[in-house]
């Protein structure tokens, strides 16, 4: 249920961002979303419906893409995917891993301006 | 004039601003010498119930404190004060997690040189404590046996975040024919490595061993 003040704060970032700008048009917002982050993309863009309502925002719109889980396997030396968050281990080699180099994202990576 | 849409980079965290209260958090716990450790759970699981029988040990020669979060009520800080220990009560109101603003505010008017471990129980939920980092040394999740094996395997976020599972209630596993096996499995399956604990508030059972595991993360931190 935090994924309203996420979204609130997705919004500051970009309004900020504008503003910094000279006050240019956001057409959209891009966000990468790691499973790690603790945040679920369905209720986001809910909370994100919500809370762009009555703001400079209220037309502007939320693209997330869902980044997947990077690890480092020590049995393959070698960056992989895992299986599943149920099962944290190597998608080649199948050992089990534990150094995480991505997945925990929740990034504004982008802004896309009104031409 | 292009009609293609401009974009142009950001690369902002959206949690910055927790992410950077958190880092300033756990340099003033460095600088003081206090080792910070969260306790994350679903509600009920016995977060409360442990953390007095830890203060309670830990009184014997340290200084423990702790803050408690909650939606409402005092309750908790209530019982965790007749462990003698420091306690606040963080009230958060409508908001499902804690966050490093409310426990930079909470710890305003505390002088932590004056501790030397500090416990954050964050408020009863498996999803959204997660996403925001306390600045804590040590992020420990609890299990309890009533609850089912298969909560890792749920909630497998809240469990990678962890460092340490500790499984609660342990007096009851027999009455209700808790799967050790299946519960440890899981627990590797979402975290592997993960060092897992087996305690009971109630009996003491499995206490000595959780306070000689916070005394070593202490020395080593």
């Amino acid at each position: 249920m935090h994924e309203l003040s996420i979204a609130l704060s997705i919004l500051d970032m970009a309004q900020e961002e504008a503003e910094r700008r000279g006050g240019v048009r956001v057409e959209a917002i891009h966000l990468k979303l790691g499973p790690l982050s603790g945040v679920v993309k369905e209720a986001l863009l809910s909370a994100y419906d919500l809370a762009r309502e009555r703001t400079s925002l209220e037309y502007c719109r939320l693209v997330i893409e869902e980044i997947p889980i990077l690890v480092y396997c020590e049995q393959c030396r070698d960056q992989r995917q895992v299986h599943s968050m149920q099962s944290f281990c190597c998608s080649e080699c199948e050992s089990p891993v534990s150094e995480i180099l991505q997945g925990k994202e929740l990034q504004v990576y982008a802004l896309e301006l009104s031409p | 004039m292009s009609l293609s849409p401009r974009m142009i980079e950001v690369r902002q965290n959206v949690l910055k601003h927790n992410d950077v209260l958190a880092r300033g958090l756990r340099q003033r716990f460095r600088d003081d010498g206090v080792f910070v450790v969260s306790l994350v759970s679903s509600p009920g699981s016995g977060k409360t119930a442990f953390l007095e029988s830890i203060l309670t040990m830990l009184r014997q020669g340290h200084r423990p404190a702790a803050l408690v979060g909650d939606l409402a009520t005092e309750n908790d800080a209530q019982r965790l004060a007749r462990s003698q220990a420091p306690v606040k009560q963080i009230i958060t109101g409508t908001v499902c997690h804690l966050d490093a603003a409310m426990i930079e505010k909470a710890l305003q008017d505390w002088r932590l040189k004056d501790l030397d471990f500090l416990f954050i129980e964050n408020v009863g939920n498996l999803v959204c404590p997660s996403s925001y980092d306390l600045g804590e040394n040590l992020r420990l999740v609890l299990l309890s046996v009533t609850e089912g094996e298969d909560k890792p395997l749920k909630y497998p976020t809240i469990f990678n975040s962890a460092d340490i599972a500790v499984i609660t209630k342990i007096d009851l596993a027999a009455a209700v024919e808790f799967d050790r096996d299946a519960a440890y499995r899981n627990i590797q399956s979402v975290r592997p490595g993960m060092q897992v604990l087996e305690v009971s508030s109630k009996t003491g059972e499995g206490m000595p061993e959780c306070v000689r595991y916070f005394q070593s993360r202490m020395r080593g931190q």
